[in-house]
């Protein structure tokens, strides 16, 4: 089986709906945008348009590689895992990504991480997101 | 938990706690009805909008974050402008934010000493200075340093003010997110005189709901209907610009100050137009999939340096285009979007900007005032360049007429005359529809005087396919229906675009799922309820329906249904109040 990851065709088509965003909460159960791994902010101010960030499942994750208790592995194809239980809160991992993809949950003092379902890519209205292989 | 909880914030002694109201909630579901009831606990009897008495509430509802298009913010507080109540709504993101940090109101009272801006990041409130802030030029400098300043980028909403707010200009608007505005009634006074520069929201607290799986398929049912339907495709495609053309049409487009309702160069403003020749970009509010927010992309040379340029994203909308467009007699698009930025730039009110210059305009054309009035400019229809000069007069009001032109146009009409065509509603200046009697009728009786409220001109315009004329009882009982159902919506704070997607049957099942349980019918009633909560608190701050006047014009220039009738006016007026029992 191949890996797969939500991959930003084009953010110059985002208008900034957030609708992935919500998408990613509601996929956990949860209304609002506290539990989203993927967010859509503009490029300094909205007359500027948009970008889209979420993990590119990294083949060789710098988040994992800074992690000190062994809650992140490396998945298979690329992108990482999280053992909650492991996961100390230390925040390494999002300052590693060089993306700024590692998002945080302030309520559990946890990582949100990617789970690549690939669910937000459904909402998305404007097709700037698909649900592709790693790599292609 | 965010249900119920109002956070405060008092200016004056730089503190702020939070309080919970769920019983309220529960029973005014948020937003304005639960607003109004903030209001009349917080604001004295007869405060001066102006002073630190006023109060300004902020409020959200149980859908926002939750559903799609659940996304305006509420603003309630008394009116600069008509010394009444004031109530505008935004978009962008500032309903998401605010409850995104925990809240379902926000509740502003006192005033500072010195500028300053308040930034909420979750549970955090800081009180900032602003001096530094006060006085810079643009609206949009003041977004940009901020959004430097503060984290939160992409979960946050900026609400400032422009010189306007700060010079007290009584239709200043406060913007957020740049191109979403609290536009109408004078917020940005409020604002001003409070010396309150900007409000900054953010947090990321998850949502709870009642039944998951139920939730997910009333979602699905809302994001297929704005999405595959046709329910949203006229704000989704040309957006509200899309009025223009068949409104000059029929006769309805106030033109030159509403001396005429049609407009020669109507092509050259349409939504058609400039989507053709300059739309640039389309934006959304945060959670809603319409995008029916338009940029015009406006490349201008600059004239001192060869080969040097500047792109301008200007965000336009109907409303927009009727008042600093057709009402000022513009037909140079390019003109007309360089005064659509300007207002942006000074945070003022467009519809009551271009109102108050018509008005000028013709006032100086019939020779009641003069350049010493005017400082030595010459108004003249379709002379965009004047314009853009009086704006900036207005705002910094270095002459005693741009003082008074600050003040509204009744005030200016008040006192130099011209008042049969100074265009204003309970002391509002008149929205862009000259379609016939409900949609005056509407802004008369509308709670806030406005275009929104009733939307009377929807009903004009169906009797007018039907070659009919309707009778009183038939408008007055659309416009308290309507009036009454948009107060639901205003209170789940769903935006009115979406209204046909939101019918009674939807919303009591979306609401089901938050955990709120009124049927369709408590619903309406409660719209009813709300509505007569607004005209009560209006009467409590000297509201008498006697005073509902309007202009000669509005009986001289006619319809697309014919002259308006006097008599008809004064019955359904009459009858409006004796309907909702006040």
């Amino acid at each position: 089986m191949t890996a797969k990851r939500v991959s930003v065709l084009d953010s110059d088509r985002c208008v900034g709906c957030q609708l992935c965003m919500f998408a990613c909460s509601r996929r956990l159960g949860y209304g609002g945008l506290g539990l989203s791994a993927i967010l859509v902010r503009s490029i300094g101010g909205i007359e500027k348009g948009f970008t889209v960030i979420v993990c590119r499942a990294c083949p060789d994750p710098p988040c994992q590689k800074v992690c000190p208790t062994g809650a992140l592995t490396v998945r298979v194809g690329g992108g990482v895992r999280l053992n909650p239980d492991k996961c100390i809160g230390c925040g390494h991992c999002k300052e590693a990504c060089p993306f700024g993809a590692i998002f945080w949950d302030y309520e559990l003092n946890k990582p949100i991480i990617c789970l690549y379902c690939g669910y937000c890519v459904k909402y998305c209205p404007y097709k700037i997101l698909a649900f592709e292989e790693v790599g292609k | 938990m965010t249900h119920g909880r109002v956070l405060n914030i008092d200016l004056s002694r730089k503190r702020s706690w939070v309080e919970d109201r769920s019983e309220l909630f529960n029973s005014r579901i948020g937003g304005v009805g639960v607003g109004i009831k903030l209001l009349e606990e917080e604001l004295p009897k007869s405060a001066d909008p102006l002073g630190p008495e006023n109060v300004i509430v902020f409020a959200v509802g149980p859908l926002t974050g939750v559903y799609p298009m659940a996304s305006k913010t509420i603003a309630l507080f008394k009116s600069p402008l008509t010394g009444n109540l004031g109530e505008s709504h935004a978009g962008g993101r500032s309903a998401v934010a605010i409850r995104s940090a925990g809240y379902e109101a926000i509740v502003v009272k006192g005033a500072s000493e010195t500028p300053i801006y308040v930034a909420i990041h979750g549970e955090r409130v800081f009180f900032r200075d602003a001096s530094g802030l006060w006085g810079v030029g643009s609206s949009l400098t003041v977004g940009r340093v901020i959004r430097e300043r503060e984290p939160g980028a992409g979960i946050r909403s900026i609400m400032r003010i422009g010189i306007a707010g700060e010079r007290l200009v009584r239709y200043a608007c406060v913007t957020t997110e740049t191109y979403r505005h609290f536009g109408r009634l004078g917020l940005g006074a409020v604002f001003g005189s409070k010396k309150l520069k900007a409000l900054v929201v953010s947090g990321a607290r998850t949502i709870p709901v009642k039944d998951v799986k139920t939730y997910r398929m009333l979602y699905d049912e809302v994001f297929n209907a704005a999405t595959k339907t046709a329910i949203m495709r006229k704000y989704h495609d040309i957006g509200t610009s899309m009025n223009v053309t068949p409104l000059n049409e029929i006769g309805g487009l106030p033109t030159r100050n509403l001396k005429e309702a049609r407009f020669e160069d109507a092509e050259k403003i349409s939504g058609e137009f400039l989507a053709e020749n300059y739309l640039g970009r389309r934006v959304a509010c945060s959670h809603c999939p319409v995008a029916c927010i338009h940029l015009a992309a406006l490349r201008e040379p600059y004239e001192d340096e060869p080969y040097f340029y500047k792109t301008t994203m200007i965000s336009y909308d109907y409303e927009l285009i009727y008042s600093l467009g057709s009402m000022l007699g513009i037909s140079d698009t390019e003109g007309m979007l360089r005064l659509f930025h300007e207002v942006e730039v000074l945070g003022i009110d467009a519809i009551s900007t271009g109102v108050v210059l018509a008005w000028m305009t013709e006032a100086f054309e019939r020779g009641l005032i003069s350049e010493n009035e005017t400082a030595g400019l010459k108004p003249k229809w379709g002379d965009w360049k004047t314009y853009l000069k009086a704006m900036r007069l207005i705002v910094e009001q270095p002459t005693e007429f741009y003082r008074d032109l600050s003040m509204g146009v009744k005030y200016a009409s008040d006192k130099y005359g011209g008042t049969d065509y100074a265009l204003s509603f309970g002391g509002n200046e008149m929205p862009g529809y000259h379609t016939g009697p409900a949609a005056h009728l509407g802004f008369l009786t509308g709670a806030r005087h406005s275009h929104l409220d009733s939307a009377g001109y929807s009903l004009d315009q169906k009797v007018l396919k039907e070659n009919r004329k309707p009778s009183v009882e038939e408008v007055v009982n659309y416009l308290i229906e309507e009036e009454a159902w948009r107060q639901i919506l205003s209170s789940l704070v769903v935006c009115f675009f979406a209204r046909g997607i939101y019918n009674p049957t939807l919303t009591e099942n979306a609401l089901k799922t938050v955990g709120y349980e009124f049927s369709s019918d408590d619903l309406v009633k409660l719209g009813l309820e709300i509505l007569r909560d607004k005209n009560r608190f209006k009467f409590r701050e000297g509201f008498k329906i006697e005073d509902l006047k309007m202009a000669e014009r509005i009986y001289e220039t006619a319809s697309p249904l014919g002259s308006i009738d006097r008599e008809f006016v004064k019955k359904a007026v009459n009858l409006f109040y004796v309907k909702i029992g006040l």
